[in-house]
């Protein structure tokens, strides 16, 4: 007979291995993902172009209003925010710096990144979890189709070209919507605060925002394809499972974005 | 060439510390309808999941056309299962496609034909299902009856070797039932395959099987044909030909601590122990 484990310390050894168990399945769906892209064709599964396509068109192009409008919005905000900061020093003049270097390296991939897992990889988590209670994937699997092949490779090949693609339209457009304000704001024309950014930004800078952009990419659909294909309950546990997907996917984007700035600029 | 397409072999399975299946052996002979009959909680579903190889099990093996399913590599039981076909109880039908598509998927995947070959070859598997025209529908826009020819449709396109139908009359009207029962019956006849069909509709049952394996509480109860079950004198099965609840034994003691809300006085391990975990 077990010893009596006080519940909170039998909990939290509960939850321990429940996360290490979550993190090696995610590891595992990369790994196989990776091994039908690079293999698939030779073993008789290839993956296909027009799936990734209809998921590059729902998850790129169909998101890129919206990512137009935040990004615009937080362009402006950049530049109201420096140009308010800085006057405190009669620095204002400096502001494009500010603004161009968070924007590049920072708030365009970030912005991206949650929109995206918010759009995109919760609806990924809905239909893998309803799909799994409907018994489809159960059906794929007895057809001889690989899940992962058929189900998972497709949406994280269109991730994975297509958020850096939005970081970059994100950049443009809010590097756009401050300079507009700034060039008002400070009188100097946007050619001259065009000219600025890029003398001012260094490729480098651009490929620091696209590469953690690709990362939010791979993390953003693993997450998603992790909590569908852990549906169980129902309807409610595809609810349950589509918000804890968004919310899993927002944090790892955030503590990755942290984690990744420290690695590279130290 | 005639050896069985199914063969199981002490099969034991198991859900946590609960022994689902205990030492079932079977084997599916060539061409013939075999029913896996049983109530609910008997394992057949458990066993029909072995069957097709979504569950690994304690012990046992399983043979599927000659090859141990859980033996072969992966590259090998994908190959296998190109020769299988299943229809699930809830059709199973991918939502986000047409039913002409769903039922053409696995000629997509697993051949190399045109487009125009794979479309006659849909529109041909419809008709056998009297399903003719309803190629552009979506899966919603299907009567039950209807998503359950077109899941028949689906397993029958790759003209498996062996077809299995998971209670394929459930919740249909007894007229709609009997057409299933009958599409079942021309399927065999028309494509010599061996059919296993889990149900407990017992009229359904007794229509289209050659042999019916009644499982209860998890094991062979029996395994022969119709008319020996019929005849058997067996009283669980009698029960369930007749539809007669079995009696549980009553323990007022237990009775009384389920009342009270009272654990077994086994389970010691504190509140969440009700979970199984």
């Amino acid at each position: 007979m077990p010893h009596r484990l006080p519940p909170l310390l039998e909990r939290v050894g509960r939850a321990a291995v429940g996360g290490v168990a979550e993190l090696g399945f995610a590891a595992s769906l990369l790994g196989q993902s990776l091994y039908w892209l690079a293999l698939g064709r030779a073993r008789g599964q290839p993956v296909r172009l027009a799936p990734i396509f209809a998921q590059g068109m729902d998850i790129g192009i169909a998101a890129l209003p919206i990512i137009t409008v935040l990004a615009a919005t937080i362009g402006l905000m950049l530049a109201i925010q420096g140009i308010y900061t800085l006057k405190t020093f009669g620095a204002e003049s400096r502001v494009t710096l500010g603004v161009a270097l968070s924007t590049v390296r920072e708030f365009s991939p970030l912005i991206t990144g949650i929109l995206v897992a918010g759009r995109s990889g919760s609806a990924l988590a809905a239909r893998l979890g309803t799909m799994r209670i409907n018994q489809e994937i159960d059906a794929l699997t007895v057809m001889g189709i690989a899940p992962v092949r058929f189900l998972v490779v497709p949406p994280l090949v269109a991730m994975a070209v297509l958020m850096p693609l939005l970081t970059l339209w994100a950049d443009l457009v809010s590097l756009a919507a401050a300079g507009l304000y700034i060039a008002a704001e400070l009188q100097t024309g946007f050619a001259a605060y065009a000219d600025e950014v890029l003398s001012l930004l260094k490729l480098n800078d651009l490929m620091h925002g696209l590469a953690k952009s690709a990362i939010f990419a791979v993390l953003v659909t693993i997450v998603g394809v992790v909590n569908g294909a852990s549906v169980s309950g129902g309807a409610e546990g595809v609810g349950r499972m589509t918000t804890r997907s968004v919310v899993q996917a927002i944090s790892a984007i955030v503590v990755t974005d942290m984690i990744f700035v420290f690695m590279v600029t130290r | 060439m005639n050896q069985p397409p199914i063969v199981v072999e002490n099969l034991n399975t198991h859900y946590g510390d609960r022994h689902i299946l205990k030492n079932v052996s079977l084997a599916v002979e060539p061409g013939e309808i075999f029913i896996i009959m049983g109530g609910s909680g008997s394992g057949k579903t458990t066993l029909l999941n072995h069957l097709l190889g979504l569950l690994v099990p304690t012990s046992g093996t399983i043979r599927i056309l000659g090859q141990d399913i859980h033996a072969i590599p992966a590259l090998e039981r994908r190959k296998l299962r190109t020769r299988m076909g299943v229809a699930f109880q809830s059709g199973a039908l991918f939502s986000s496609m047409s039913v002409g598509d769903n039922i053409a998927l696995p000629l997509r995947e697993h051949s190399n034909l045109d487009e125009t070959t794979i479309g006659i070859v849909t529109r041909l598997k419809l008709e056998v299902v009297s399903l003719a025209g309803f190629e552009s529908l979506m899966p919603s826009e299907l009567s039950g009856g209807m998503i359950k020819r077109a899941a028949l449709a689906r397993a029958i396109v790759m003209d498996p070797r062996l077809l299995f139908c998971d209670e394929p009359s459930a919740g249909l009207d007894p007229v709609v039932a009997s057409s299933i029962d009958d599409l079942i019956l021309r399927l065999r006849d028309a494509m010599g395959m061996s059919i296993v069909v889990v149900t407990h509709d017992l009229e359904s049952a007794f229509k289209i099987a050659d042999r019916i394996c009644v499982l209860d509480r998890g094991e062979v109860l029996a395994l022969d044909t119709v008319d020996a079950i019929r005849r058997s004198d067996n009283e669980r099965i009698q029960n369930l030909l007749n539809r007669r609840t079995e009696e549980a034994e009553i323990d007022p003691d237990a009775y009384l601590r389920r009342l009270m809300g009272e654990k077994e006085r086994s389970s010691r391990f504190g509140p969440d122990a009700r979970k199984g975990l």
